[in-house]
């Protein structure tokens, strides 16, 4: 098969897996702050639905679109984050679960978004490079963040909220820039999805995506910025390599997210178990 | 009218609140957010079905066949996902994730034997006789479905005020480990909660499926949404609080439906939950004002 038609075949597959990365390093900022927030697919779903109106409706540049897809749902997110952060273990994870229900079903009855057909003809603007240097870009920051002074403070609030505050750190402000920067992420990732996969249906951003993408970020493993992308990556992929199973490939779906919580609970990147395995070679050629 | 609607209402959150009371008592008591709850409650309502139309079983048996059959799925779910989990002490994520995977299977197998497709109760088996009082009139199976969730609950609650079991299980709610100290079977007790857990959802799948004649593989999602919002209004892990919250939640449904439009039924109860979630996280009834589960 040539380049061109293995393009044409697969570009919706390679853009979802870029995409999805993105969504599942956007879940990992928060879950590295000790968050369990699921309010991304629906961050996800105003990033998209913005940025689609505005290329669609108000003929804006794709630039200036994906600006706003990210921007709006970080304002969202720094309205809600104030109450809703006060919150946190599984209260945190129904709350947001219960922001993501009311996007959904507001989309679902505006007319702006198309009502329940969603919104159709969406202009195919996204090319690879525009995933890939959204990656890179995201990739850069949240690495700078994570060996910055804002990095240590996330670790230091996962690790004890209470001992985090005592030693000064305004565990408050850290969490919402956390939640803030998760729905930008989101967002930029909607306003990408939303141009190559022509369609946007309100369905799209409801409880099943808020769990696929918690999904990506703990079967790749939360340790660091390669396993929410590698999880991303294989969730994305899960269906199109199951396809042979038919109408129970939903099921394998099920039994492999069984089988990560059970047997590696770490994820499947965890470089601790990389270097326990490097040290028992160590060992085993020193003897 | 109104009375017709307050009696839909009451029917429709008493099912509702049988399915809460499920998912409140392993939260309550394992300290886990069993997301197959909703799988189960379908589960329960197709072995029913099967148990009526394919094996031509009375309905006085085919639903206690059905309920211990949804039990043991509970069960099996606690022996090969929680227990594990307990031993290795988890975070709270790991149960949630494990239990979304057993869902997403139950939900597939459902599919792939069953089909897509709504199924239903073979339509001779329903009498239509009504009851009568004054001018509203109840269908005979309405009255069924609320009198036998209602009587559930009550038997729940009995149990767990007044047993010694009830004791046993509201001290390891308290404290797993000091219960385990006073000689009190922890483990064994976990079993069996989930096994009464998934009861009450088989239950109130069957009831469900029963009042509204539809049963397919999808229809345990909603549910569980549903019972997410009720067992938050009246409070996590609260007993009573998952009662009252999901006969209010029915209420609120039906109200919704009558006086607003029925699009927005769905929103409700999300919309109330969020609202709840800001402005009292405790829950209506819970007590204590910050909760760090």
């Amino acid at each position: 098969m040539d380049w061109s038609s293995w393009w044409s075949t697969y570009s919706t597959l390679v853009l979802s897996i870029g995409v999805y990365g993105l969504m599942a390093i956007s879940i990992y900022i928060t879950l590295s702050c000790g968050l369990l927030s699921l309010a991304n697919a629906a961050f996800m779903g105003i990033g998209s639905y913005v940025s689609a109106v505005a290329t669609m409706q108000f003929e804006l540049p794709f630039s200036l679109a994906l600006l706003l897809g990210t921007l709006t749902p970080s304002v969202v997110a720094l309205i809600i984050g104030v109450p809703v952060l006060r919150l946190s273990g599984v209260y945190l994870a129904m709350a947001t679960l219960g922001f993501g229900e009311v996007v959904r079903v507001v989309a679902l009855n505006l007319d702006i978004t198309g009502g329940p057909l969603g919104l159709n003809g969406i202009p195919l603007l996204t090319e690879w490079w525009h995933v890939l240097l959204a990656l890179i870009l995201v990739l850069i920051l949240l690495n700078a963040l994570r060996h910055s002074k804002i990095g240590r403070a996330f670790e230091a609030i996962r690790e004890d909220e209470t001992a985090a505050r005592l030693m000064g750190i305004a565990t408050h402000h850290i969490k919402l820039l956390a939640f803030v920067l998760g729905a930008a992420i989101a967002g930029l990732a909607g306003g990408l999805n939303a141009h190559y996969t022509f369609t946007l249906s309100p369905g799209n951003f409801g409880f099943e995506n808020a769990v696929d993408i918690l999904t990506m970020a703990v079967l790749g493993g939360i340790q660091g910025l390669i396993g929410p992308l590698l999880g991303g990556a294989i969730i994305t992929l899960l269906p199109e390599l199951l396809r042979s199973l038919e109408e129970f490939r939903m099921a394998a779906n099920g039994v492999i997210l069984i089988a990560v919580v059970l047997f590696l609970p770490q994820g499947i990147w965890d470089p601790r178990r990389f270097r326990r395995w490097l040290k028992k070679r160590a060992t085993h050629v020193d003897a | 009218m109104l009375a017709q609607q307050i009696v839909n209402a009451i029917s429709l959150g008493s099912v509702y609140a049988l399915f809460a009371l499920g998912f409140t008592l392993v939260f309550g008591i394992l300290g886990v957010i069993n997301l197959s709850h909703g799988g189960i409650f379908m589960l329960g309502a197709y072995a029913a079905l099967l148990l009526i139309s394919k094996f031509f079983l009375p309905f006085w048996i085919a639903i206690p066949v059905a309920m211990i059959f949804s039990g043991l799925v509970g069960l099996l779910i606690d022996v090969l996902i929680l227990r594990r989990l307990r031993q290795r002490q988890a975070s709270h994520l790991m149960p949630m994730i494990a239990t979304i995977g057993a869902a997403i299977l139950m939900t597939s197998l459902a599919q792939g034997l069953f089909g897509s497709e709504a199924r239903r109760f073979p339509l001779e088996m329903f009498n239509d006789e009504n009851l009568k009082l004054g001018n509203i009139t109840i269908p005979l199976l309405q009255a069924g479905i609320t009198t036998l969730s209602i009587l559930l609950m009550l038997l729940m609650v009995w149990v767990l005020k007044r047993t010694r079991l009830g004791q046993a299980l509201r001290a390891i709610a308290e404290s797993p480990r000091a219960a385990a100290l006073l000689g009190i079977p922890v483990e064994r007790l976990f079993y069996l909660t989930s096994f009464i857990a998934a009861a009450l959802g088989g239950t109130a799948g069957i009831l469900i499926g029963l009042s509204f004649n539809a049963i397919s593989p999808f229809m345990g999602q909603p549910m569980l949404h549903k019972g997410i919002a009720a067992i938050i209004l009246g409070g996590l892990g609260d007993v009573r609080g998952a009662v009252l919250g999901g006969l209010f939640l029915g209420v609120a449904e039906v109200f919704a439906i009558t006086f607003l439009s029925s699009e927005y039924r769905d929103a409700l109860s999300f919309g109330l939950l969020f609202l709840m979630l800001l402005w009292r996280p405790q829950g209506l009834f819970g007590a204590s004002a910050t909760r760090s589960a």
